[in-house]
């Protein structure tokens, strides 16, 4: 009778040690049970630790070269896009353009206005089309740009920075994770919202970067 | 021996280059074609184990029980969606699957069954089968993309599947049961047989 009593006592322990290794493992792997998918894990990286921005050299819908490294000093959103794009691009569009009106109302662009930028992924679309697009949000082309890549060979890199995976769909289609990207004065990707966020949820999320930032600023003369 | 080379040669013939871009480049055969084979790749592999094997394992899996919760463990990471696009995203996460659903879901998950008994056969079924069925659901209705690396119609393909998968299976064990079947007490009294 004490083999199986020993066994079952075996039996009790592993399962303890498989039931906490494998659940810590699980909670690990969905952020306590809080991450399901990977733009969910994508964006509370990104708010736990910004990420530098590689540069760039990208130009706007007038041919006009720059790089995000050129907004130093204020805030920045950046929309990943493609001008053919009928599903959720207009969605995101509608959204900057309702930024686009709230921040031309309230600020001026030297009072640390929020630049709003359209990133075109696809390799289609030349200034030409995107100054098409510009006018369809009757965008004025400064504080909200449309842009591409000058070299697309930099493109793969700027993705994965920011966590954009493009898959190209029937139909010369592109499926791709939309949204907000939120990046601070330092040039830092800070905040990822939804892709139509609206522009207090925007203000909100703005006001928490600045803070934080102070506070890790302030933090070291403490 | 004939039973370990089936399960290494199923998996070596999914972890093909070819094979894997194609099972994977759709997430329904991702998940219910690539994914249930590996676990069935580790179940057919330990048929294979002398009896002299068993009887080790079984001192560590009495009635089952650790065997049975190893294998829910790990199965259930590979249902949620972030898992499917880290195992594309990252070759590491890709090997773990090909060595975690072998050796932690479908070998342990053949070492157990028949230790288990009738409740806890019904504990998982009755568990596992409307996981599977909430899943799918999600998969479904869910109003955005839940996977970066799979289209949205994919994503609700997968979910038919998931759904479907459950309903023929749970239908399956449904009649089973009524059949009288894995109640042996049924038996004695009715006198069938």
């Amino acid at each position: 009778m004490r083999e199986p009593l020993a066994s079952w006592l075996r039996t009790a322990a592993t399962s303890l040690i498989i039931g906490a290794g494998g659940g810590g493992l699980l909670a690990l792997g969905t952020d306590t049970f809080r991450v399901f998918t990977s733009e969910q894990a994508r964006r509370n990286a990104v708010e736990r630790a910004p990420r530098a921005l590689p540069k760039v050299a990208l130009e706007d819908q007038d041919g006009r070269p720059f790089d995000l490294a050129a907004y130093h000093g204020r805030p920045v959103a950046v929309s990943f896009m493609y001008t053919g794009c009928r599903s959720v691009c207009p969605l995101a569009s509608q959204g900057f353009e309702r930024l686009d009106r709230a921040e031309w109302s309230r600020r001026s662009p030297g009072d640390g206005r929020l630049q709003l930028i359209s990133l075109s992924f696809d390799p289609r679309d030349t200034p030409d089309r995107l100054r098409e697009y510009a006018s369809l949000y009757r965008a004025d082309g400064r504080g909200w740009r449309f842009a591409r890549v000058r070299e697309m060979r930099d493109l793969g890199l700027l993705l994965r920075t920011f966590g954009i995976v493009v898959i190209p769909a029937p139909g010369g289609d592109f499926q791709h994770n939309a949204a907000v990207h939120l990046v601070d004065a330092e040039g830092r990707l800070a905040r990822v919202l939804d892709p139509d966020a609206a522009p207090d949820q925007v203000d909100r999320a703005l006001a928490d970067m600045a803070s934080t930032r102070n506070l890790a600023a302030k933090a070291p003369a403490r | 021996m004939r039973a370990l080379l089936a399960g290494a040669l199923l998996v070596g013939v999914l972890a093909l280059p070819g094979m894997r871009e194609a099972l994977e480049r759709v997430m329904a055969t991702h998940m219910l074609v690539q994914i249930p084979l590996l676990a069935v790749a580790g179940a057919v592999a330990v048929t294979g184990l002398g009896p002299e094997w068993k009887l080790r394992i079984d001192a560590w899996n009495r009635g089952g029980v650790s065997g049975m919760l190893l294998a829910l463990i790990a199965s259930s990471w590979w249902m949620v969606p972030r898992a499917l696009d880290l195992a594309l995203a990252s070759p590491a996460m890709e090997l773990t699957k090909f060595v975690t659903l072998p050796l932690m879901v479908g070998a342990p998950l053949a070492l157990s069954w028949d230790r288990l008994g009738a409740i806890g056969r019904g504990f998982v079924i009755a568990n596992v089968l409307p996981m599977w069925a909430v899943v799918g659901w999600l998969y479904i209705v869910a109003p955005v993309r839940l996977c970066n690396f799979y289209l949205v119609e994919q994503q609700v393909a997968a979910g038919f599947g998931l759904l479907g998968a459950s309903v023929v299976l749970g239908v399956a064990v449904g009649a089973l049961a009524f059949r009288g079947v894995g109640s042996p007490s049924l038996k004695g009294v009715s006198g069938e047989r």
